[in-house]
């Protein structure tokens, strides 16, 4: 039996000392191949008595399973060690540094960012968006909005005039975004909820004004809506949009030609910290908006009867109230696109404002 | 408009405090601008001068022992010449702010005495220019009380921001009006003047006007024998507190008029007056020399008073300088007139004339206040100048027809929402000055005041219904909610500009807003320009025609960024191009540029460029991603975007594209840039860009339900065969796509252009471009007899349409 502990013990040495998988083959193939050591052992077994075979067969079987179960697990070991010298060969600085995102670079204007946000306030309220003509007519742009003749706002100082045509009609560059109240109520029907965001224009400019600039404005028209409820919506208006859980306003009776009664609307704030307000808390009064109830001459011109209907508008710069919530210091650079203030200024492209998700992050 | 708190007082008998006046000014409409309470001259108190040395070491100065009532004497050394024993002035003591030398005092020590305190000159009070000596009070001056109170500079000034719709609250009288009416406290009513008038005045007024609204009234009445000297303290300080310059007693008591009445009067010197008034039009190129000193030249837009020496005044402006009235004036003519107010504000605005006078007038002064106003001054004059008044003259006035509104009370409830009782309603109304003619508990007839020319309808009388009452009463109302969950509100072009705009940022772009308005040069280079669409005035010479496209501002804003040193530039704009001047022509479009190497992968230099393709310079491709990125971002079917070479004439022609969705409708344009555009703009640089015209993509077909159609997951194998084609090198590769595809539009499911390669190996003017086909069968594997067919066919189109052929 000796010759088999020395086979197997032999075997055993050279599987041990098998450096690769190479290697170990040829270990394999001489002890298990067709004239492999151990095979040629198992072809003598023909050759004896059943006795002999018996006894000699189970240990020449046992000899081949104990040497097949070490090449194998010798196998496992030279994978592994292939694999990891393989893995530390590939190794790589992930210290490297990857390029950001594009939609992490990317950037909305706050403008945009702006309308965005009032429009997910007002839409829940069942407003809709209702936009206009930046070249309007003198009509929608005056005298439907109850301009008097000789108002100082049509004149060249303060408003953008094209060349007069053939008939002596002077086109203008909106100077508010109010002339879309009357084309709203011309095409559509009462109830009327809109807000009307876009650009206006007037011949101004210095840090808080600029010649082109945008402004938002809001329409209600029904056959009941009263400064009751356009106080309501103002002050719901300014606790959504300012993200703060109360505001104080005051609303001062104005004069607007296309409301009656009109009103500006103050905000109660903390400008105790320089540029930054706070709303919610302090005790200045800081303007904020105008509104009123509908001119009645204005729902006229809009084709609407004043003893039936009835309504109120509301009006901001955009410009303005981004300025206050997001601290722009001067009006002048949001038309510059200089790419430091935008990337500082604007937006996110996936900052989506909702209602369900907060209007800013 | 600005008045003091005794002003209103002498029209408004009130206990209210200052604060309490200004609170209920802004809650009626009269929004406080600016209040000065005067603290700045509290610190002052009256003291008397005990003794007056000469300084040891300064033969200017002295040394004063200042008596402040308290019998314990302070040291102050002094340069004043008129500095005496006996003296009774203004002291400051250390810690006072002395605000005409901005200065706030310490214990000073001037060539060695010390001087605990100031005697101040009206100078240093800020109260007039008066330098020559320090404040000289009567000896009976109290000493020990406050200086302020004694002079009257303890007087709160306010000064209201008034809306331009309130021209009867331009007088400290109607304002005391409008307080009374809130229930701030009583009218004072102004005695009737009682004038003992003599003789006729011996000037006519001729009104010689083509439009009688011009000048609805004329009142001229002359005073004989004033004495023309300085107005009274109680006046001049009024005046001054308003910040007005007291001249003479005559212009003063105009001036008076002007801010308690809101009636601006004028007064000529009758010496210097030759013949009769006449008011009429100015001649062309007419002059006059204004009591500004300044002279004008006037056109027949403006109304003058003239007579036979020319042009004496500018109707409701200005006077003129040459029969103005000084201390010389023996006989006055005193002019209270009426004019219209748009004229008026023409007039002034041309001329570059503000005035209190035009101030008013162009609001609309109380016409019915013409005679009243004319008694009044004629009153004052007699009492501060003396005199005689002659009988008045009144030319042109065909007083007043009131307004009458009918008035439903319960207008009051269905604007504001107020509940305001209707005796509460005419108590309000009738302390306005607005009468009730007739009706009942219901409805009334309203008689408008004459000094309100802004009411016109039942809505106005809700406003002043509604101030009095109180804003502050208005509560907070919920707009109903609807009942049911709000549909969609946006329009698709709202939608998809929103889109538009998030696509491009998130493939790394930086939104924009530039001008609307850009040069005439850049806008003709990029198809506008046209006369319709040029401001008749622009605020500045290069913002003067409506874009026709967002790339010369894009580009232009990129060179300027490149300029400070930020060369690599992606930026977009989704806004408006104009055109024409009608709704229909303003058009929606995403734009945007990248300059540099800001690609999609990023901008600049980095450690990985070689393998990802960055930092090389942007070109067409880019810019075409762009493009098709937002076209995509739309919502609009891709297998009907047909990409066309070349573009309009701002790009150049080898490396721009034409984006269409059909044969005919053009969506989009994209490319490199001419070289001559970008000279033109001075701008340089590797620059690409596109346009995509948001307003001309068509709606998306209504779906009949929101299922998507039923996904067919084939059990076959998709296969991939790579063919190469060697073209001309005109060719287009779009082409070969097309004609691969259409070689079974059912096996086949896409065809991908893995290569493009010009070589000499090729031959001259050609180019070999390789595609992959992928190969879905859906109802059986396919044969290799089936593959040579389709492999065949695929060739074989290709070859057909682009006569080129199958590289070897």
């Amino acid at each position: 039996m000796s010759d088999l502990e020395n086979l197997k013990t032999s075997l055993l040495t050279e599987i041990a000392a098998a450096g690769d998988e190479a290697a170990l083959e040829a270990v394999r193939v001489a002890a298990l191949g067709k004239k492999g050591s151990v095979s040629d052992l198992l072809k003598t077994l023909g050759a004896m008595s059943p006795e002999e075979r018996q006894s000699r067969g189970a240990a020449i079987n046992a000899l081949k399973t104990e040497v097949t179960e070490a090449l194998s697990a010798r196998k496992t070991v030279l994978r592994d060690a292939a694999i990891n010298a393989r893995l530390a060969a590939e190794t790589l600085d992930v210290t490297l540094p990857v390029r950001s995102s594009p939609a992490e670079r990317g950037r909305i204007h706050p403008i945009s960012q702006i309308v965005d946000e009032i429009t997910a306030i007002f839409a829940d309220m069942g407003f809709s968006i209702a936009e206009g003509p930046d070249i309007e007519t003198d009509y929608y742009n005056f005298t439907a909005l109850n301009f008097p003749e000789g108002h100082p706002a049509r004149e060249m100082h303060d408003t953008f005039f094209f060349q007069p045509d053939e008939k002596g009609e002077r086109k203008v560059l909106r100077t508010h975004t109010s002339p879309v109240q009357v084309r709203t109520m011309e095409a559509q029907k009462p109830p009327i909820r809109i807000i009307i965001p876009g650009k206006t224009y007037r011949q101004d400019s210095d840090a808080t004004h600029s010649p082109m600039f945008h402004q938002v404005e809001g329409l209600v028209v029904d056959k009941k809506s009263h400064v009751g409820n356009m106080r309501w919506i103002l002050e719901e208006f300014c606790k959504a949009f300012f993200e703060v859980d109360s505001v104080t306003m005051r609303f001062r009776p104005s004069f607007f030609p296309f409301t009656e009664p009109s009103f500006e609307v103050d905000i109660q704030c903390d400008r105790s910290s320089g540029p930054i307000v706070k709303f919610g808390e302090g005790t200045d009064w800081m303007e904020i908006l105008g509104c009123g109830m509908v001119h009645p001459n204005v729902l006229r011109a809009g084709g609407l009867d004043p003893d039936e209907y009835q309504g109120f508008a509301w009006g901001m710069g955009l410009d303005r109230i981004a300025m206050l919530k997001y601290g722009m210091p001067d009006l002048r650079d949001f038309f510059n696109a200089d790419v430091r203030w935008m990337s500082h200024y604007g937006f996110r492209p996936l900052d989506m404002p909702t209602l369900f998700g907060g209007l800013s992050v | 408009m600005k008045f003091t708190l005794s002003w209103l007082k002498e029209h408004l008998e009130t206990d209210a405090n200052l604060e309490e006046v200004c609170e209920r000014l802004t809650a009626i409409g009269l929004e406080v601008e600016d209040v000065d309470d005067r603290a700045a001259y509290k610190p002052f108190v009256i003291a008397k001068v005990v003794s007056a040395e000469k300084h040891p070491s300064a033969d200017r100065l002295k040394v004063l022992m200042v008596d402040t009532g308290d019998g314990k004497p302070v040291q102050v050394v002094c340069g004043a010449p008129n500095a005496r024993a006996g003296l009774v002035g203004a002291l400051a003591r250390p810690g006072t702010y002395v605000p005409g030398i901005d200065v706030t005092l310490a214990v000073g020590n001037i060539r060695g005495v010390e001087s605990h305190g100031m005697m101040c000159s009206e100078k240093e009070l800020n109260i007039s220019d008066n330098h020559d000596g320090i404040i000289d009070l009567p000896e009976d001056a109290p000493v020990g009380t406050a200086f302020a109170t004694y002079a009257g500079l303890d007087d709160p000034m306010i000064e209201i921001n008034l809306t331009p719709n309130r021209p009867d609250c331009t007088s400290v009288y109607g304002i005391a009006r409008d307080l009374a009416a809130s229930g701030l406290g009583t009218l004072k009513q102004p005695k009737a003047p009682a004038l003992s008038v003599a003789g006729e005045t011996p000037v006519d007024v001729i009104i010689d006007l083509d439009d009688e609204r011009l000048c609805p009234g004329f009142a001229l009445r002359l005073v004989r024998g004033v004495k023309n000297g300085p107005s009274p303290a109680w006046m001049q300080k009024r005046l001054k507190a308003i910040g007005l310059r007291p001249i003479n007693a005559l212009v003063d008591i105009t001036n008076y008029m002007t801010f308690d009445q809101g009636r601006p009067m004028h007064v000529f010197d009758a010496a210097k007056v030759k013949g009769n008034l006449t008011v009429r039009r100015a001649k062309e190129g007419e002059e006059v020399l204004a009591l500004d000193t300044r002279t004008y030249r006037l056109s027949p837009n403006t109304v003058v008073i003239a007579d036979d020496n020319g042009v004496e005044s500018i109707g409701g402006i200005m006077g003129g300088e040459h029969s103005g009235c000084d201390e010389n004036t023996v006989d006055v003519l005193i002019e209270s007139a009426l004019w219209d107010p748009i004229n008026i504000a023409k007039s002034g605005r041309s001329l570059g004339i503000i005035t209190d006078a035009r101030y008013r007038f162009e609001r609309g002064v109380d016409p019915e206040y013409m005679m009243p106003g004319l008694e009044r001054t004629t009153e004052l004059v007699v009492e501060l100048c003396g005199g005689t008044p002659a009988k008045a003259k009144v030319a042109g006035y065909k007083g007043h027809d009131r307004k009458i509104v009918d008035f439903p009370f319960s207008e009051v409830k269905r604007l504001t929402g107020l509940t305001v009782s209707v005796e509460e309603s005419r108590q309000i109304l009738a302390g306005l000055g607005f009468e009730i003619l007739s009706g009942d508990e219901t409805q009334v007839q309203v008689a408008v005041p004459s000094w309100r020319p802004d009411v016109d309808g039942k809505a106005d009388l809700v406003e002043e219904v509604m101030r009095i009452h109180g804003v502050d009463n208005i509560t907070p109302e919920p707009l109903p909610a609807k009942e049911t969950v709000n549909a969609r509100i946006l329009t698709t072009l709202q939608i998809r500009t929103r889109t538009a705009k998030r696509a491009l940022a998130s493939r790394g772009m930086l939104e924009a807003v530039t001008w609307s308005f850009i040069p005439e040069d850049q806008a003709k280079l990029f198809g506008g320009g046209q006369p319709s669409l040029k401001l008749a005035n622009p605020i500045a010479a290069d913002m003067s025609d409506m874009r026709p496209s967002l790339l010369p501002g894009l580009l232009t804003a990129a060179q300027r960024n490149a300029d400070k040193g930020y060369g690599d530039v992606a930026i977009f704009e989704v806004s408006g191009t104009y055109e024409g001047d009608t709704p229909d022509k303003q058009r929606r479009v995403a734009g945007g540029i990248r300059r540099g190497t800001a690609s999609l992968a990023g901008a600049g230099r980095s450690w990985s460029n070689a393998a990802k393709g960055g930092g090389k310079p942007v070109d067409v491709y880019d810019a075409k991603a762009d493009a098709l990125a937002v076209i995509e971002a739309c919502g609009l079917p891709m297998g009907n975007v047909q990409v066309e070479q070349g573009g309009p004439s701002w790009y150049h022609p080898g490396r721009s594209g034409t984006i269409k969705m059909g044969p005919k409708v053009v969506i989009g344009h994209f490319g490199e840039f001419h070289p001559n555009t970008l000279s033109a703009l001075d701008v340089s640089g590797a620059l690409c860009g596109f346009e995509v015209y948001l307003d001309a993509m068509p709606e998306p077909k209504k779906k009949a339900t929101r299922t998507k159609p039923a996904l067919e997951l084939s059990p076959f194998q998709m296969v991939k065969r790579d063919f190469a084609f060697v073209v001309e090198k005109a060719v287009d590769a779009g082409s070969i796509i097309k004609a691969a595809t259409s070689a079974d539009r059912k096996l086949i499911t896409g065809v991908n252009v893995f290569d493009v390669f010009e070589g000499a190996s090729l031959g001259e003017g050609k180019k070999s471009i390789a595609i992959e086909v992928l190969i879905q069968p859906s109802d059986k594997t396919l044969t290799d007899e089936d593959f040579d067919a389709l492999t065949k066919k695929i060739v074989g189109n290709v070859e057909k349409t682009t006569g080129g052929t199958l590289r070897a």
